[in-house]
């Protein structure tokens, strides 16, 4: 049950000397369902609503978030916030003015055309249960499960100085995954990875005829990965499905590009970049052939938006182009305290967390190279897809992924299937050897719910898409 | 909170009808957050966050809802009774469960720890003095903590506890760190002060330029809370009995193929601390202590009482996720004075980062030193090392790897704050290896 909240009415309710007071009002529900081994595991919905009141005192943010959105409270809230702000301006890190808070105006609303209730609990559970079916090919499958998460999340956004903000997203998760095992041995296939396929979409995504076929080649392919050869060890071209390559530009390009990052703001927690201010219209940070942008237009994936949660509106821009690092992915905030240009990135979790600067949609733009052509340039390497495993120090240098499924590519042609394929880099280094980008056919939407972040933690959700790359001499080895 | 707890349970199992069983989960929280950089407060706020989860049962079928809490008893009432609707209807539309677990009574528990923590508005002036003239950067998180459990059968449990911490890196010029976590629930101004000149003094080591190691095999010393991130691996893919029985837990060969880890490694969910209610989302409550390894042998997997339903094996009241919450491993005999000496010529890790399976089904874990990590030759600290990438497998360093344990265990508390402030704590003592692998 969701109550309706005259937000900018609420505005009227705070009576404190502030520079400037913003309302953030967030309602988000989660409705995840899940199947696995054959019987219903997971029926629900979950909902969250709250108002972060933010005000800015003597230069420094104060915040208060609460789930009673009476006037009484957000009163009495704006009152707590300017006391915390106050009593932390005398040891501010810095001093802001209204201008870190620019006044919008708008909308958003994500794209779909059949929205949650378009599709029964009932009928829901039964395509999942269907996709079971069609997971389990084997007795050798020891686990098998088919999910979805639906989100559907309502953004409103009011200050002082004018702002008036309203969004509304319907989001998916979906997953298919099988387990085959024979012992210790046991191999483990999805549909895109770590829960890599989610999107901006409604449930016209169930077209129950693909979901099936996907099913029954997840279910086929763990099985052969339990009777496949382990990967080759050494250095060799890889490569790289775009559910793989997904998590390949979080971390090793989105983190190392987030300014508070750069600024020290995460040194305790998530680390900080090898990416220096200076760095910024000055470092090959890859290949002529690496072009990334932050783009929260790209209509359904997973982190579009038209502003971010300060209220900034939101437009596509270059990271990096052809290789040089031109922008860094820092909000208003981050703009202002370091000199730099940057995005409409200051997102926060949700009503209980101050925004910080996230990812949002970091894209790898598609090159001009077929499939057939990337694996045609490869005399010797591996084709991996969908990420299983990944690791990247604090400054996001040194990285390690693993994938969940392999091909050995042999002169230039994809032979046999092989288990457990790892590669390991370091950031520079590895997108300098980008050798090859694939065109638009080769390209694939991902993200994922999962990126954590910020003091207090706060998880968010992220897009990325990519073609598929191939990079050479790189670091490859299998299981144990 | 507990009253509000209260009502609302009490107005809620009203509605039930005949067949039907509710399962009342309360979590909330009443804090202060403090980010600090440079030594300077970055971002400050506070937070309300209560929410109640609900597990509705009719019809063999189990649907969940939940909802944030506001306060105000008939908006909340007026959420549980839409949410019971809700479930109500899905009851007659889902498969059926075969492995539904129902609420029992078993009894009631209530737990209030009684605490002196530091006044929100004092929190800056506190901790900031300390830590002048130094790199600091972290957060402050402090308040109250709520959790409750209620089932339409009637059984009760209340667990409210009063916690700050401060958790933080200190950073030299050259970008050296050391890391602190000064928690606990009585704030003592001395000891914080006592703490934090420890940590600055730990600080001077790193100021020696750091030295770059080539890959290979290490005699490794890896701290107390190092120990615990690799512990907390077991909880992701590992000592779940339906990570084992659904062929995704590094386990596997312990279970199948009877692999032991060292005579000198046993580890026990231990809940006689009282770091975190014994009692999980079900309400069901555990036992205060169970083996889980006990000298290398597997001894008991967690297993929920979904998975005891599911796997025809007995129940230890698990969490539904089956992750460890409150992991102990037992001291051995290395006195930490002697730690250096012991190495000899190797590596002292003080802390790792960012772990994850590289290879599950071997035990092999992949991840980075960072913070206070020394190389050391001739049973002296050298310097300190350039970040290095680790891979290797549990069954070599908790196995025929593992040389000797520390003789004392150190307490990690649970700091993290994703969706809400977190309870628990891994307690376990240091380990030295005779080889590790560093691989990048």
């Amino acid at each position: 049950m969701k109550l309706d909240i005259d937000i900018k009415q609420l505005l009227n309710a705070v009576d404190v000397p502030a520079q400037w007071v913003g309302l953030r009002e967030v309602y988000e529900a989660h409705t995840p369902r899940m199947i696995r081994d054959g019987v219903p595991v997971a029926n629900g919905r979950v909902s969250t609503h709250g108002i972060m009141v933010e005000v800015l005192v003597n230069g420094q943010f104060g915040y208060y978030g609460t789930p009673d959105m009476s006037p009484e409270s957000i009163a009495k809230a704006a009152k707590k916030a300017y006391r915390q702000a106050e009593i932390a301006s005398h040891n501010a890190h810095y001093q802001f003015d209204e201008s870190a808070r620019p006044s919008h105006q708008g909308s958003y609303q994500s794209p779909f055309t059949k929205n949650r209730n378009d599709l029964s609990a009932g009928k829901l559970n039964e395509i999942l249960l269907e996709a079971y079916n069609h997971l389990k090919v084997s007795d050798k499958i020891v686990s098998a499960s088919s999910l979805c998460q639906v989100i559907e999340t309502t953004f409103r956004f009011v200050s002082s100085n004018g702002s008036d903000i309203h969004q509304d997203f319907l989001m998916l998760e979906f997953d298919l995954s099988a387990t085959a095992a024979d012992g210790p041995n046991q191999q483990t296939r999805t549909f895109g990875g770590m829960r890599g396929t989610c999107r901006q979409i409604g449930m016209e995504y169930f077209d129950k005829y693909e979901i099936l076929a996907n099913a029954n080649r997840i279910g086929e392919q763990a099985l052969e990965l339990l009777s496949a050869d382990d990967c080759p060890t050494g250095e060799m071209d890889v490569v790289i499905a775009p559910d793989q390559m997904m998590m390949q530009i979080h971390e090793s390009i989105g983190h190392a590009l987030e300014v508070d990052r750069i600024l020290g703001d995460e040194r305790n927690y998530a680390g900080w970049s090898f990416v220096k201010l200076e760095d910024f219209g000055k470092l090959q940070y890859g290949s002529k052939l690496m072009n990334i942008t932050f783009d929260p237009t790209l209509e359904s994936e997973f982190a579009s938006y038209a502003f971010d949660d300060g209220g900034l509106k939101a437009t596509k821009e270059y990271l990096i182009k052809e290789g040089l690092l031109v922008r860094g992915l820092g909000g208003q905030e981050s703009q202002i305290r370091s000199g730099l240009n940057g995005v409409a990135n200051f997102r926060a979790s949700g009503w209980n967390r101050a925004p910080i600067d996230r990812m949002a949609n970091i894209n790898l733009e598609p090159g001009n190279s077929s499939f057939d052509e990337l694996i045609s340039q490869v005399e010797y390497g591996v084709y991996m897809e969908s990420n299983k495993s990944w690791s990247i120090d604090d400054y996001r240098n040194k990285f390690q992924f693993g994938c969940e499924y392999g091909k050995l590519i042999e002169n230039g042609k994809m032979t046999k299937t092989v288990k457990n394929p790892n590669y390991r880099g370091i950031s520079n280094p590895f997108w300098r050897s980008l050798k090859g980008v694939g065109n638009v056919d080769t390209f694939g939407i991902y993200g994922t719910p999962n990126c954590g972040k910020g003091e207090p933690n706060q998880v968010i959700r992220v897009g990325h898409a990519s073609p598929a790359c191939l990079f050479e001499n790189i670091q490859v080895f299998g299981g144990v | 909170m507990e009253q509000i707890f209260n009502q609302l349970s009490e107005s809620l199992f009203s509605e039930l009808q005949n067949g039907e069983n509710l399962i009342l989960s309360f979590s909330g929280e009443t804090s202060q957050f403090i980010r600090f950089n440079n030594a300077a407060v970055r971002q400050t706020g506070l937070v309300d966050d209560t929410n109640l989860g609900l597990k509705f049962i009719a019809n063999n079928r189990t649907i969940r809802g939940g909802f944030t809490v506001s306060g105000n008893f008939d908006i909340d009432v007026a959420r549980g009774k839409s949410e019971i609707a809700r479930m109500r209807l899905e009851a007659q539309e889902i498969p059926e469960d075969p492995f539904v677990v129902f609420p029992e009574n078993t009894g009631s528990s209530h737990e209030i720890k009684p605490a002196k923590s530091l006044p929100f508005e004092h929190a800056v002036d506190a901790i900031l003095p300390a830590m002048s003239g130094v790199d600091f950067v972290g957060v402050w998180a402090n308040g109250r903590m709520f959790r409750g459990n209620a089932n339409s059968l009637g059984q009760k449990h209340w667990f409210e506890t009063e916690s700050f911490s401060l958790d933080y890196s200190l950073v030299t010029p050259e970008h050296q760190m050391v890391k602190g976590s000064f928690t606990g629930n009585n704030w003592n101004q001395e000891d914080y002060e006592s703490y934090v000149k420890r940590s600055r003094e730990k600080l001077i080591l790193m100021e020696r330029k750091p030295i770059k190691i080539n890959t290979g095999n290490y005699r490794t010393w890896f701290e107390s809370a190092a120990v615990a991130d690799f512990l907390g691996m077991f909880s992701w893919n590992g000592i779940s009995e339906a990570s084992l029985r659904q062929g995704c837990s590094g386990f596997g060969r312990m279970r199948h193929d009877d692999i032991r880890l060292s005579p000198k490694f046993s580890i026990v969910e231990d809940f006689s601390s009282g770091f975190c209610p014994k009692f999980n989302s079900n309400g069901e409550v555990s036992a205060e202590k169970l083996s889980l390894i006990e000298n290398g042998e597997l001894k008991n997997t967690l297993v929920s009482s979904r998975s005891a339903k599911e796997y025809g094996v007995e129940s230890n009241y698990a969490e539904s996720g089956e992750y460890m919450r409150s992991p102990k491993m037992s001291t051995g005999s290395l006195n930490h004075e002697n730690v250096v000496s012991e190495i000899g010529e190797g590596l002292y890790l003080s802390n790792i980062h960012y772990l994850n399976w590289s290879d599950n089904a071997g035990g092999r874990i992949t991840g980075l030193t960072r913070y206070a990590c020394f190389w050391v030759e001739n049973g002296e600290i050298i310097a300190p090392i350039e970040t290095m990438r680790f891979d290797d497998s549990f069954y070599n360093f908790f196995g025929g790897r593992l040389i000797e344990v520390e003789d004392k265990f150190s307490v990690n508390p649970e700091v993290e704050t994703y969706g809400g402030r977190s309870l628990g704590a891994t307690t376990c003592p240091g380990i030295l290896v005779d080889s590790f692998a560093l691989t990048l």
